[in-house]
């Protein structure tokens, strides 16, 4: 395996952000009620970390050391208010659902950690497939725990109905089933992906 | 009478942490002991009010020159700078203080329950009891009670941990996904006070 598909396929599943390296649970466990949510958001959180790990490895050079963290914050808060924008205009019912949580990608610890950790050392084209994998693990691990709290809490997929209408045990699209469900699910991750 | 339901409120029944998914971050990763649980607690009541206040005041700012959009990246800023200040003012008048809550002063910057705090407070979307209108007064209650409820919810799952670490948990459960499940029943145990207001 060469070193840029090595480099795709590491954040999808050998450091998974959401299952491996625990980062990023606030978007994680409130945005994932439904399966739609859980991928508006994983794919929010794509666009964003790709764009900040192309420009902060472009930058990686003009940023002086002492005020690198600052100066990357800057570069993520502003591709957050773009995404912001940008899904106000144009896809306003989910920025409605997702709500706080869009202008709290800048706070994910995943967007900060990759440009601390990968973008800062490596080549502009590395850490734009860095991003890719990164987003693509998280928005993969975000919709499969959207798609489980869908199908048990309202006994639908995706918003097709699965189940009979009168199906559903609300605790998993409440508060606590997001925690238990999360629970779940890493503790099969630890079993059989990262033994 | 209506301001201690603002404390009810986002203490028990909207806690930040088991209902609204704010700062699950520390609350998974410094809850391993009651003692760094409590310095935690304290640190972020400390910075979410303060924070709350001085963003209050500069979206008025904001919103007079119609530059609405830049208030994530001014926010954080001037979050991360307030946490600064806080460091070094309580580093040269408290260095007991400083003492106690100086290892977590640092992590708060990234806690995202002080920018969520700071934006629902912003934007006049905190939820609060019927009655009660939008303004720095109750915007700054609401910051404490919150910051109450982040620390009460910590403490509480701490001591769990503590008691957790001398049980026999399944190996692949271990670590985060037993934490989880106990934050999962704890989070069912708050869901008991829904309702009351």
């Amino acid at each position: 395996m060469n070193n840029s598909t090595k480099t795709l396929l590491n954040g999808i599943f050998k450091e998974n952000p959401t299952f491996a390296l625990v980062l990023g649970m606030c978007p994680t466990l409130a945005t994932t009620t439904s399966a739609i949510n859980g991928m508006s958001m994983g794919l929010a959180t794509l666009f964003v970390l790709v764009c900040s790990n192309v420009v902060i490895s472009l930058l990686k050079n003009l940023i002086p050391d002492k005020v690198r963290i600052p100066a990357f914050i800057v570069v993520i808060a502003t591709f957050v208010t773009i995404v912001e924008m940008l899904m106000k205009a144009y896809l306003p019912a989910i920025y409605d659902v997702l709500g706080l949580f869009i202008p709290l990608i800048v706070v994910n610890c995943i967007v900060l950690g990759r440009a601390e950790a990968f973008a800062a050392k490596n080549s502009v084209g590395l850490s734009a497939l860095d991003g890719i994998g990164m987003g693509l693990g998280f928005t993969l691990s975000l919709t499969v725990i959207g798609i489980i709290r869908e199908l048990l809490g309202t006994g639908t997929c995706f918003g097709l109905n699965v189940y009979p209408d009168n199906y559903g045990m609300l605790l998993f699209v409440l508060a606590p089933g997001a925690f238990i469900v999360l629970g779940l699910l890493m503790g099969l991750f630890q079993k059989y992906v990262k033994k | 009478m209506l301001y201690f339901l603002i404390f009810i409120s986002a203490i028990f029944v909207n806690n930040i942490v088991l209902s609204q998914f704010l700062g699950i971050c520390p609350f998974l990763g410094v809850s391993k002991k009651i003692d760094t649980a409590l310095g935690m607690g304290a640190a972020v009541t400390f910075v979410l009010v303060l924070a709350t206040i001085v963003t209050y005041l500069l979206q008025m700012l904001l919103d007079a020159f119609g530059l609405g959009f830049l208030q994530t990246i001014l926010f954080i800023l001037v979050i991360a700078t307030l946490v600064q200040m806080i460091e070094i003012i309580l580093k040269k008048i408290s260095p007991s203080l400083y003492q106690a809550l100086g290892v977590f002063l640092p992590l708060i910057t990234t806690n995202c329950c002080i920018l969520g705090v700071a934006i629902l407070v912003a934007n006049g979307t905190n939820k609060l009891p019927e009655g009660l209108d939008h303004n720095l007064l109750t915007g700054t209650l609401f910051a404490l009670a919150t910051a109450l409820g982040f620390a009460i919810a910590l403490v509480l799952f701490a001591g769990l941990r503590e008691q957790l670490r001398r049980n026999d948990v399944p190996k692949a459960m271990e670590g985060t996904p037993i934490a989880l499940i106990t934050a999962g029943i704890l989070a069912m145990a708050f869901m008991g006070f829904s309702g009351v207001i």
